[in-house]
């Protein structure tokens, strides 16, 4: 009982209120679902990797759910889909506790003028863990409802009737949900009822086909880059390509009387051009004179001299025991990895109409609440009348965790008072990216007389990943002495090692570096793992029994050591070079999700061939395994494309490449022919899952060619020395 | 000027300003058809692959004027729900798309492939699909590449049944 209270303290009964709608019969609104968990908790949640709650502090009422007229849900999501697959498992879990078919919910994103957005962003592997309970809740609050309306209108006791797919039974009547919900004006608000118990679950747990995969085979269109408005313009923005540029003065006069010019916009330090068409916009934006100041000799050298451990700020991240005393026996060893773009296919873009005092954007966004909030600012716009209507995203990857192109947009919306379109061309893509920072580790270690470690440090520098980003108030990376982002994975996760060290270093680029998929762990587990393999050699140890010796017992250690050991027997783990293929092994924690991964590796021609990869996960709870297997096939890919070609420059102050192909990455024919998925489920909750298999693929990747060839690569992308 | 070409099977009559303008855009904006995408505009990534006369065209780097008498085929023509191109039929089937976007040039590219060589080894797959996907669905493209060839191979096999 003690329980139940608390539980149905967390829905707000005063928030709870129905309103009609266009085509629908009962517009459900649930009230802000608070924790009380208090903020800082949150914020040292993620600083110790581990997963954050759904995080809302909307004090007005949002509507989740809509009952249409021919018995469906709508279920508008606070999150977005940007291929993660988040729509699909809420949809399992609010079937699931709605008693209806997959196929009678609709999952689409929540417009912020429904209230439903989240505050924070949809990001940080965090989706489906962070809704898990909430969403569940809310849905199982909505067929109580739905089933007190039915039993009243049919006459029965509501212990009398039952729900199979939205349609209820008693008493030889049935109602259907849009029946039960016709009419009704004044809801009564239950307590959370008690939710199903996880052996009676009909969809969570299944390998159901994503919700959105027809709409994504046959070309409809659901994009940013696909949204329209009427009597739309287009525009087109004028960006410095030398980094660092402060805007001089512009020079707009031949570019007035270009064919389908409707108006330049210069504000500030902002120019713009709106045109009748993309291609016109895009002709009168090369025909403005920007000057600006910049610096002109910057380059890469420069950028990696600055990126040096020892330089900037730093902040012991984690300690235990003693330091180094006996400089003797120690090992070092540096990496570094290089700038990363975020690449993905679909370039940032917006509609923006500004209508008086109100204004509609639609765009793919992983912030819709910032969007808002920076729109409503820069315009002078009550927040609550700036409607972002989000679209599903053409990749996310962090990219769009901060989109200030929605306010431009809405600019020159303002400025011709109609709705314009606006878009980065891919040069753009590449040169304003909030790129991946470098970095640059240092490892030390120290073997006892076992052939164990006795020491471990890890000493890393990187540029800013949540400093400086707009989700991340400033003040709050003060208070606590560190980038949140940057130490993804630069924790020691071998803490039976008597004395560990953690040092996260903070240089400010001169460029905006921010959240890239997986954010630090990409290059902290490459090198720290990496690291661990050189040691296990000199130790003249097995990989994996050397890692699986120096891991502790904490909870989730055990579910580290059942990883590593699953991704062992699943691959068939040895140490010996077979037909020119050897094996590398890797493991890694990110947001309390453990991984290990095998990688089958050969070399022809002096390349790397990736043949095989082995990904042993555990996510907790699976509630779509199909999708988290996709997860971890994807984050493969895309780490392994990151890890082997990837790569930007600085030339001569400009960020370079600006193209795919010179930005090289992974293709089909680079792509593992086999990813092999091993799923575990070491705790009962859903898990992070978007993220932590980017953890180990570096290492394994460069562990199998340390074994092949000899060569320890300590630097990404990695590339042989050409005697190999 | 006017410029006459076949869009999924109907004719249709444009009138493009400029003639050298790529036809992704007479496509999506002047056509609506919003299935083909922009991902680059340099034919580097063939997010806006179709066909034109059955050849895989990057279209953002394809002048309208070449399209003139033509016939273009984009994912909206491929196939629908209710008649589902083997290629689409086997997307669906091994759950290919992540986000999405780069997948309609995919499958055009696909869709070109089998017509050429209607049982693609891994090596033809490798060497002719040579678009970019971001989050990495490579694994289960390849999978339904093949799938798609015996999807393919069977309907033609239904079909001259039929005959
Ligand atoms: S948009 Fe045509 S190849 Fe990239
Ligand atoms: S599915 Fe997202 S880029 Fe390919």
């Amino acid at each position: 009982m003690a329980d139940k209270e608390k539980d149905s303290k967390k829905v707000s009964r005063r928030k709870f209120l129905v309103k009609g709608g266009l085509g629908t019969i009962g517009v459900v609104a649930i009230g802000a679902y608070l924790f009380r968990s208090p903020i800082r908790r949150q914020i040292l949640g993620v600083v110790n990797s581990l997963e954050a709650p759904y995080l809302d502090n909307i004090d007005q009422p949002m509507i989740w759910f809509e009952v249409t007229s021919d018995n469906n849900i709508l279920l508008h999501s606070p999150k977005m889909e940007m291929g993660q697959g988040t729509f699909t498992g809420i949809a399992q879990m609010a079937a699931e506790e709605l008693s209806v078919s997959m196929n009678q919910i609709q999952v689409v994103h929540a417009a912020s003028s429904t209230g439903n957005v989240d505050s924070f962003a949809t990001g940080g592997s965090t989706s489906i863990s962070g809704l898990w309970k909430p969403l569940r809740e809310l849905s199982a609050m909505l067929r109580v409802m739905l089933l007190k309306e039915a039993a009243l209108k049919m006459n029965v006791d509501v212990d009398q009737i039952s729900v199979v797919d939205g349609v209820i039974s008693g008493n030889g009547k049935t109602l259907t949900y849009s029946q039960a919900a016709e009419g009704v004006e004044n809801w009564e608000v239950p307590d959370v009822p008690v939710l199903k118990d996880a052996k009676d679950y009909k969809y969570i747990g299944q390998p159901i086909a994503r919700v959105d995969l027809d709409e994504k085979v046959y070309g409809d269109p659901i994009f940013g880059m696909d949204a329209e408005m009427p009597d739309m313009l287009y525009g087109a923005v004028v960006r410095p390509t030398k980094i660092g540029s402060i805007f001089v003065s512009a020079d707009t006069k031949a570019a007035e009387h270009m064919p389908g010019v409707v108006k330049i916009v210069v504000e500030d330090d902002f120019v713009g051009v709106v045109a009748n068409s993309m291609l016109e916009a895009e002709k009168a934006k090369d025909a403005i004179i920007v000057t600006w100041d910049s610096y002109d000799n910057l380059n890469t050298d420069a950028i990696v001299k600055m990126m040096t451990v020892g330089n900037g700020n730093s902040s012991v991240i984690q300690k235990n025991g003693d330091s180094f005393d006996d400089q003797d026996e120690i090992v070092t060893l540096e990496f570094r990895s290089p700038i990363g773009a975020h690449a993905q296919i679909e370039p940032n873009g917006v509609v923006a109409f500004v209508d008086g005092d109100s204004a509609t954007i639609k765009i793919s966004t992983q912030v819709v609440g910032l969007t808002r909030k920076e729109v409503a600012k820069r315009l002078d716009l009550d927040a609550e009348k700036v409607n972002v209507v989000p679209t599903y995203l053409g990749g996310g990857f962090g990219r769009r965790l901060h989109t200030p192109h929605a306010v431009q947009a809405a600019i020159m919306s303002k400025a011709v008072g109609k709705p314009v379109k606006y878009f980065f061309s891919r040069k753009e893509e590449f040169q304003h990216d909030m790129f991946r920072p470098p970095t640059h580790h240092v490892i030390k270690g120290k073997l006892n007389a076992e052939g164990y470690l006795e020491g471990l440090e890890h000493q890393f520098v990187s540029g800013d990943v949540a400093t400086d980003s707009a989700l991340i108030p400033n003040a709050l990376t003060n208070f606590l002495g560190v980038d949140v982002g940057a130490i993804r994975g630069g924790f020691i996760q071998y803490t039976a090692i008597p004395n560990f060290k953690a040092e996260c270093w903070h240089v400010e680029l001169p460029f905006a570096t921010s959240w890239w998929r997986s954010l630090g762990l990409l290059a902290n587990t490459f090198a720290m793992e990496s690291f661990m393999d050189e040691m296990a050699l000199k130790a003249n140890k097995n990989a994996v029994d050397f890692r699986l010796h120096q891991i502790a017992d904490e909870p989730i250690d055990i579910r580290l050591k059942n990883v590593i050991k699953a991704a062992a027997e699943k691959s068939n783990y040895n140490e010996e070079v077979k037909d020119g293929r050897a094996m590398g092994f890797a493991a890694s924690i990110d947001a309390n999700t453990p991984c290990a991964q095998v990688a089958e590796v050969s070399i022809v021609d002096n390349e790397i061939i990736v043949h095989k990869v082995i990904v042993a996960m555990d996510p907790g709870l699976a509630v779509n395994p199909d999708q988290i297997r996709a997860q971890c096939e994807g984050c493969v890919i895309m780490g392994m494309s990151a890890v082997l070609y990837e790569q930007m420059f600085v030339e001569d102050g400009e960020l370079t490449p600006t193209i795919y192909g010179p930005y090289q990455m992974a293709l089909m024919k680079n792509a593992p022919k086999e990813i092999d998925v091993v799923l575990l489920q070491g705790k009962d909750t859903p898990g992070a899952v978007g993220e932590p298999p980017l953890g180990p693929i570096g290492a394994a990747i460069a562990n199998a060619v340390r074994r092949l060839t000899g060569e320890r690569l300590t630097e990404l992308p990695l590339k042989l020395s050409k005697k190999a | 000027m006017e410029i006459s070409l076949t869009v999924n099977g109907v004719l249709k009559t444009v009138d493009i300003a400029d003639e050298n303008t790529p036809l992704l855009w007479v496509v999506r904006d002047t056509l609506d058809l919003k299935g083909t995408k922009f991902g680059c505009g340099k034919a580097a990534c063939g997010a806006c692959t179709l066909h034109v006369d059955g050849e895989a065209v990057r279209s953002c780097s394809y002048p309208v004027k070449f399209a003139e008498g033509k016939k273009v085929t984009t994912i909206e023509g491929l196939g629908d729900r209710e008649n589902p191109h083997p290629v689409q039929q086997a997307w669906i089937e091994e759950i290919v798309p992540q986000c999405g976007y780069c997948q309609p040039g995919f499958m055009m590219a696909t869709a070109a492939l089998l017509n050429k060589v209607p049982k693609p080894t891994d090596e033809d797959i490798d060497k002719n699909i040579i678009n970019v996907c971001r989050c990495g669905t490579y694994y289960r493209m390849r999978k339904a590449i093949h799938k798609a060839a015996e999807l393919q191979a069977e309907k033609v096999i239904s079909e001259s049944k039929e005959l």
